[in-house]
């Protein structure tokens, strides 16, 4: 079947051979809605699109008249079933289109439904199963159609792979980690033997614990440093405090302070309580035992 | 910069250097150049936090600052810096090949920390390597600085811009920000410095523990006391020279796919021939002759002269055009086609990724669509043998997908489509573009992926790591075999398995991350060798 204009009535359509009624009736209405611009609200079973081969702006170019309006338009579904025909569009309506169909309203009853190509060209042959609708987005997790490859494996792989692991853990530990900072305390409620004030002690005395670290294990120091960090920042705030009551001094502000310091006792957190009782003995007892141990 | 490359940059940012200088990077990112206490107001965060935030980014090369008119300091984002991020490991490997352990190991200071002077790169090394030798054996500093200087003289490092020094002391106020000048001469000289020294072992014998802390007290006071020799010096890793390497090994690995183990010498050969006297982004090297080939080929290849004449001519006949014939004297001069070679190989990936998506028979298609340009849907269908509908399936879900697109060829003037010839072609510089965004967009679902997963086992990831701990403290104390066995319990069976499967599943995403990363390599460099070029 096609769609021409028929030699006596220019502009007109007629229907070279016959065509289900329900189809020409949809087409009508829909191209009488798309020239209103209704379209993407009245579209029976409207959904996904699929792009379509080109020759489908036939149906709107002929239909419009003029090339140039169908500039940037795609017909993307166009599905003959028994029952219904379904057009999508995409791409603007050209506003200045002419109201063609209904000035081909001669046309009515004898040209209708017909398209200027040979359907049989697209490769829709008459009767054809066509593929089934979409009716909704394509899944999160598609099926896959064909397995992927396998990863290369081999030295070169396990040694780059590893590599990349132990980078992501050391960049983690180097300086450059900027940890958020501790909330701003009220201080007006809390005993002020809790806020720390002195930087300078405290900094001398994290160089000469630096060396001691090693003997201790790191691996588990960032996991629990994330879950007890206001609970050890309180128990070191009380211990160091004690040792500083003497000097204090006022440094910077308090944020400032607090959050250097949070971030000097992240490094810490190994020597917790037992460690910090008086300041004095880091003289190498019980390094690696009990108090790290704790879960 | 594209919404994928935006949320990838976070997502690296983020597990690098934490929150606050993601907000940061981001925010930069997203809206170009812009000053300081802008950053902190659009960002809300607060003014200290920016501060720390930039000190960092700048410091790892990944922000930029420029002073504007009214001493106003801008900064500004590399967006294609941070991804590079990424391709870390596949750098420090490199070197790893190239110069074995001391140079990998200076390479991946240079990297982690961004910038270093001299004297700290090869002690930290020094340090590093002394740890994993056996006990009693230290590395020397001059050894790494030798191979510090020998990188330097690859351009594998290169300095960073430094400040300029001004002759006469400018009374003036000093500018908001130091401008930088680097020149080309001195990006390479590698300052005289005599390092004399050893590593230092972070951890002595038992017996030398009570001693070290009051021993190292006084040290550090004297270490501080040294003035630094190259103060001021800072180097940095040259990433161009890395991807120039890169982009040889690809080449050189194709020529020996393509033909054999000769070839892809001769081209190997030519290539590091070229190294120095070819700018990276040359679309063809200098021209080479067959003499001077002959006479660089590695000691030991016994190829005569006719042999590698023979190749020579055969690698100029390829059809891929590798490498091409400039000229006749000296034997022949031969250039190798570095856009060409770079276009074939993008052309391979996108062939590759028809093929494992859709199948081969799309695959034929895509190739054959290729070979000739414009096809219109019955040639496809006749050339490639394929029967018209599934032919026609495979067309329109290539379509679909971006890979082909389509060309109208109007025979009458009002444009009808029943009067159209409508054609099929391949576009690769749009369609490798289509490829690079959806592996921005892959990595970026790997590592969300890879987070999810560490996130979902955390508990279990702790406990694993506090059990590790405990046993590993109690085996230094010596403790009975009955007693490890009983902390090894701690974990059950199926927390173990579930832990197995975890491993697994990381390291298969890792691994991933790390293929498609060498596929954006490829296709970046043939994208921007394309855009040098128009």
């Amino acid at each position: 079947m096609s769609l021409c204009p028929a030699g006596r009535h220019r502009g007109k359509w007629k229907m070279r051979k016959k065509i289900p009624r329900i189809w020409k009736t949809h087409l009508r209405s829909f191209l009488l809605k798309a020239n209103r611009q209704e379209i993407p609200n009245n579209v029976p079973g409207e959904g996904e699109r699929e792009i379509l081969q080109g020759c489908y702006l036939s149906l709107l170019a002929t239909i419009y008249g003029t090339p140039s309006m169908c500039q940037g338009f795609h017909i993307h579904y166009f599905q003959t079933s028994r029952q219904c025909c379904k057009v999508f569009l995409t791409g603007s309506l050209n506003t200045q289109a002419p109201s063609t169909m209904a000035s081909r309203g001669g046309g009515r009853g004898r040209g209708r439904g017909q398209l200027t190509f040979n359907m049989e060209a697209v490769g829709i042959g008459k009767g054809d199963a066509l593929p089934p609708p979409t009716l909704q987005p394509s899944p999160l997790f598609p099926p896959l159609e064909f397995r992927p490859v396998p990863l290369p494996s081999g030295e070169e792989g396990e040694y780059v792979l590893a590599l990349k692991q132990e980078l992501r853990g050391a960049m983690r530990q180097l300086p450059y980690f900027i940890r958020p900072a501790v909330p701003k305390r009220d201080w007006r409620r809390l005993p002020r033997e809790l806020k720390i004030r002195v930087r300078k002690l405290q900094k001398e005395r994290t160089t000469i614990l630096i060396p001691k670290r090693p003997p201790k294990n790191t691996e588990d120091k960032e996991e629990t440093i994330q879950k007890l960090e206001t609970l050890e920042k309180k128990e070191e705030e009380v211990t160091s405090e004690e040792d500083e009551e003497k000097e204090e001094e006022e440094e910077k502000e308090e944020e400032e302070e607090e959050e250097y310091d949070e971030e000097e006792h992240e490094e810490e957190t190994d020597y917790i309580m037992s460690y910090f009782d008086n300041g004095e003995d880091f003289g190498g007892d019980s390094d690696d035992n009990m108090d790290e141990a704790i879960y | 910069m594209t919404q994928a490359e935006i949320k990838l940059c976070s997502l690296l940012l983020q597990e690098h250097f934490g929150e606050i200088v993601e907000k940061i990077g981001v925010h930069l990112i997203r809206t170009g150049s812009q000053p300081l206490r802008v950053i902190a107001h659009d960002t809300g965060a607060s003014l200290d936090q920016v501060k720390k935030a930039l000190c960092v980014l700048i410091q790892h090369n990944l922000v930029i600052y420029q002073v504007h008119r009214r001493g106003v300091v801008e900064y500004e984002a590399q967006c294609s810096r941070v991804l590079r991020m990424l391709r870390y490991p596949r750098y420090i490997y490199t070197a790893k090949t190239l110069y074995s352990d001391t140079g990998e190991l200076i390479v991946e200071e240079l990297l982690l920390n961004g910038k270093m002077t001299m004297s700290a790169v090869v002690k930290k090394v020094a340090d590093r390597l002394t740890e994993t030798m056996e006990d009693g054996k230290t590395m020397d500093y001059s050894e790494v600085s030798n191979t510090f200087v020998r990188l330097a003289d690859t351009h594998f490092v290169q300095r960073c811009p430094w400040v300029p020094v001004t002759e006469n002391s400018d009374p003036g106020p000093p500018p908001p920000a130091p401008i930088l000048v680097i020149s080309e001469k001195d990006m390479y000289l590698v300052p005289k410095l005599s390092l004399i020294g050893k590593g230092k072992r972070r951890r002595s014998s038992d017996e030398d523990a009570a001693g070290e802390p009051k021993a190292k007290r006084p040290k550090h006071g004297t270490d501080h006391k040294e003035p630094i020799p190259d103060d001021g010096i800072y180097w940095q890793a040259n990433l161009d020279r890395f991807h120039q390497h890169f982009r040889d090994q690809a080449i050189v690995s194709a020529v020996a796919n393509r033909m054999d183990q000769t070839s892809s010498e001769i081209v190997r050969t030519m290539l590091r021939m070229s190294e120095i006297t070819t700018p990276s982004s040359a679309p063809f090297t200098q021209p080479l002759s067959s003499n001077e080939i002959f006479r660089s080929l590695p000691v030991g290849y016994n190829v005569s002269k006719q042999v590698l004449d023979q190749y020579l001519t055969l690698l100029a006949d390829d059809p891929l055009e590798f490498v091409g014939k400039s000229g006749d004297s000296g034997g022949g001069m031969y250039v190798i086609n570095l856009h060409k070679a770079l276009g074939s190989l993008a052309t391979a990936t996108l062939e590759s990724v028809v093929q494992e998506r859709f199948g081969s028979r799309c695959a034929r298609i895509f190739r054959l669509v290729l070979q000739k340009k414009h096809l219109e849907q019955k040639q496809v269908e006749d050339f490639a043998m394929i029967p018209a509908k599934e032919a026609k399936d495979m067309l329109y879900k290539m379509l679909s997908e971006n890979f082909m697109s389509l060309q109208e060829i109007p025979k009458t003037p009002d444009h009808a489509p029943s009067r159209t010839f409508y054609l099929y072609t391949v576009n690769i510089l749009s369609a490798a573009r289509m490829l690079l965004h959806r592996c921005y967009k892959s990595i970026a679902n790997l590592i969300e992926r890879r987070q999810f997963e560490t996130k979902e086992n955390k508990r279990l990831l702790e406990k694993s790591q506090r059990v590790e701990a405990i046993l590993a403290s109690m085996q230094a104390t010596g403790a009975e075999d009955a007693q490890l066995q009983e902390i090894e319990e701690m974990i059950t069976a199926p927390e173990r398995q579930q832990l197995e499967t975890l491993k697994r599943n990381v390291n298969k995403l890792d691994a991933s991350e790390i293929q498609v990363d060498e596929t954006i390599f490829l296709l970046e460099s043939y994208i921007e060798s394309t855009m040098k070029r128009q």
